[in-house]
């Protein structure tokens, strides 16, 4: 059976390494500009780095956008990572009020104001941990993290508004925060995997295998 | 809770990881990729690359080095080094760089700083400062220097890397040019100084001997990471070495 990862490529984002992260932990890439070639793929990987607006003007000027949405609510696997897991909910307040996806309820909020005094920073930068969520057992795909930290590089964040959607946390100070979210057939993360060293690695590695 | 970061920096030329004593009887040491993968098996947390010749000719030169060693070790590169306009920072990004650093061209022209925040996200720009002591009094004053130390600015250090904050540096990468070489420890009064002035995360550079002194900076220094060169290049210490006595220290690493 075909297991071919489709990345999301709207000219924004480091997608050369997560290709070869993808690579690194065992997936097939494809590159993918249109929504038609969407259709030709098992997995979905939405990056992301810059700011929400361009990110999710750039989906709609290319189809992308309303065909990922159709893809994710015909079950295929999605990740999304950083600014791809944030243009997920209802709206962002990054630069003005903007739309995302609406996949997941809820918002994308900044970091309240910085404290040099307190040591807190923005952006959050460097590693931290990921805290899974317990209720009904950790999920598959960040399972491997358990223990470990990975590498965060933000100044907004999601707060969903299911705290079942609520799959991981962290702490900036003794600020908590969505480190991953997700339902069903989708997972995101606030988290750079593809920077995150053997921790990041055995994670896309368990999306690879997912059978949500 | 988040990590302190312990980063090693590789100065590179044509391609090639470079060591010299003070600017000066520069050896090649070896190849980029090896030395990302040995810093990699150690728990790096970041790697940090300056191209020390930054020369118009070998441009394509650092590009493919950097998309080499971006596609053996899976974590956050900063490359720096004549960066002056916006390509420059386009094509490191695009060749596989997470981060750019900043140095000379933010003097001469501060708004390309906030124009390069603004178009790649403040996450992406680091700028380095290069300082230099200049009133001995208690806390002290540092101006900012040019030209690896030689050429005075006039820019006082605190109130620059302020600016560099505000106009959209996500880091600033200190260097005490009074330390670097010296191997005496870091500018610890410099260091904190900028570390409590500026909202931005502050790596402390120049200076390591031991690795107290790294304890030093993210402790009295307040930095947010640290930089080294020479302790981990002539394998005078591991980096696991690094971080455990750091968090012997107290000071969380991660290991």
């Amino acid at each position: 059976m075909n297991n071919m990862t489709g990345l999301i490529d709207y000219g924004m984002g480091n997608m050369h390494s997560i290709a070869k992260a993808l690579e690194r932990a065992g997936g097939e890439v494809r590159w993918i500009a249109s929504p038609e070639e969407l259709q030709q793929v098992q997995r979905i990987v939405l990056p992301g780095v810059g700011a929400f607006r361009d990110c999710v003007q750039a989906l709609e000027r290319t189809g992308l956008g309303e065909a990922i949405v159709e893809q994710v609510r015909a079950g295929v696997p999605f990740l999304g990572i950083c600014l791809g897991m944030q243009v997920l909910m209802d709206v962002s307040y990054e630069f003005g009020e903007h739309r995302g996806l609406g996949l997941i309820p809820g918002a994308v909020k900044p970091f309240p104001a910085s404290h040099p005094e307190r040591g807190f920073k923005i952006p959050h930068m460097g590693w931290n941990d990921v805290v899974l969520s317990s209720g009904r057992g950790s999920h598959p795909v960040l399972a491997p993290l358990a223990g470990r930290q990975v590498y965060y590089v933000h100044s907004y964040y999601c707060a969903p508004e299911n705290p079942q959607h609520l799959l991981a946390a962290c702490s900036y100070g003794d600020f908590p925060f969505a480190a991953a979210i997700g339902r069903d057939n989708i997972v995101a993360v606030q988290f750079h995997p593809e920077k995150s060293q053997k921790a990041g690695l055995a994670m896309l590695e368990s999306f690879i295998r997912w059978h949500p | 809770m988040l990590s302190k970061r312990i980063i090693p920096c590789l100065d590179v030329a044509n391609g090639r990881v470079v060591k010299g004593v003070q600017f000066v009887d520069i050896v090649d040491a070896g190849d980029p990729v090896e030395a990302a993968i040995r810093y990699d098996e150690q728990g790096a947390d970041e790697l940090t690359f300056l191209d020390i010749r930054a020369s118009h000719e070998n441009r394509d030169t650092l590009y493919h080095m950097v998309t080499e060693v971006a596609e053996h070790v899976f974590m956050p590169l900063t490359v720096g080094g004549g960066v002056k306009a916006l390509a420059d920072i386009e094509n490191l990004l695009h060749a596989g760089a997470d981060k750019v650093s900043i140095n000379t061209a933010a003097i001469f022209n501060p708004e390309f700083v906030r124009q390069a925040a603004e178009r790649f996200g403040s996450s992406t720009i680091v700028v380095a400062v290069d300082a230099k002591r200049v009133d001995n009094d208690n806390p002290g004053r540092w101006e900012c220097f040019t030209h690896g130390g030689r050429k005075p600015t006039g820019i006082d250090t605190v109130e620059w890397a302020k600016r560099m904050a505000d106009y959209g540096a996500g880091e600033i990468l200190l260097t005490s040019m009074d330390a670097d070489g010296t191997k005496n420890g870091y500018d610890i009064p410099l260091t904190r100084a900028v570390s409590e002035a500026v909202p931005a995360n502050v790596i402390a550079s120049g200076g390591v001997g031991t690795l107290e002194h790294l304890a030093e900076g993210l402790r009295d220094g307040k930095a947010d990471a640290v930089l080294a060169a020479s302790i981990f290049h002539f394998g005078t210490h591991t980096i696991a070495e690094a971080k455990a006595y750091l968090a012997g220290q107290g000071i969380p690493v991660r290991l």
